[in-house]
């Protein structure tokens, strides 16, 4: 049973009160961009075997979307953090880098 | 004019806790920012609490407020007063980027009281009830087996309960179910 910290109500959420909203900090390429970057944005994923980085929503709670970091073989919760950012926050990237030396997601590191 | 009646009318079960719906509840939901002074003092003037912090439920009998999210109060006030309470807040929330709704009727209310309150509760959500961690003056929305719910305690024995209405019966049913004579877990 996953349970995440939800960042807005404070709220240990366990799953059964979340909905999972896929990979988190997608670069959108729409109108104007080359067929490959559309394609790539609309189909090609991350799955790692080790650290990722995924959107949920408390949706039978506060119903915020937020992000969370967690590793996919162990399924230890790093942290989570507020949907109003582009990229992870430093500290946590840190405390990631403490647990697991020399990670990579996507470009982050 | 017909006679507004609510979900179930009153319906009630006794078991290891007594289940009741508690008939008409009148309730405003108010978005917005709520660092806003505007918004303390509508919330003020309607109930005659303060803005409630995070998870916060200041409720006195039929009025009050809760926190339902980082940019959403649940105002309970008595059913009577719903559209002139919303009249005033709407008016006093006037060039503020605010919204106020009457969602009275889209909602049914219940009472579970009794020392068993938290067991009858706690086999319904996936919710941590113990005394130490839910207190009167606490809202957590969370979910009844497969319906959205949300419950804060008037007392130390009494939870209220409300969820939509369109679900009333589902959740009637399965508080019933949860509070059948002989079903005390003896967690709490």
């Amino acid at each position: 049973m996953l349970i995440l910290n939800c960042p807005y109500c404070g709220v240990d959420a366990e799953e059964s009160e979340l909905s999972g909203g896929g990979e988190a900090h997608l670069k959108r390429f729409g109108p104007g961009s080359s067929d490959g970057e559309f394609h790539d944005y609309l189909f090609m994923r991350e799955n790692p075997k080790g650290v990722h980085f995924e959107r949920w929503r408390h949706s039978n709670g506060c119903g915020k979307w937020f992000h969370a970091a967690r590793c996919t073989q162990t399924l230890e919760v790093f942290g989570t953090y507020s949907a109003q950012t582009t990229e992870p926050p430093k500290e946590l990237k840190d405390a990631i880098t403490a647990k697991r030396p020399g990670w990579t997601w996507r470009e982050y590191e | 004019m017909s006679e507004p009646i609510s979900a179930l009318n009153h319906a009630s079960y006794d078991g290891i806790a007594k289940v009741q719906e508690c008939g008409l509840q009148g309730m405003i939901t108010l978005r917005g920012d709520l660092s806003d002074k505007v918004l303390a003092k509508v919330v003020k003037d309607a109930t005659g609490q303060k803005m409630p912090g995070q998870r916060e439920a200041l409720v006195d009998g039929e009025s009050g407020v809760c926190w339902m999210s980082t940019d959403e109060l649940l105002v309970l006030v008595p059913y009577a007063e719903v559209e002139a309470k919303l009249a005033a807040m709407t008016n006093a929330l006037s060039g503020t980027h605010a919204l106020a709704v009457n969602v009275s009727d889209a909602r049914a209310v219940f009472s579970i009281s009794g020392s068993n309150a938290r067991e009858v509760l706690g086999k319904l959500a996936p919710v941590e009830l113990s005394a130490e961690e839910f207190q009167p003056g606490q809202i957590r929305r969370s979910r009844l087996a497969q319906v959205a719910g949300a419950f804060w305690m008037d007392d130390a024995e009494t939870f209220r309960v409300v969820c939509f209405r369109s679900a009333a019966d589902y959740v009637f049913t399965l508080l019933k179910v949860a509070a059948q004579p002989g079903s005390e877990v003896g967690v709490y």
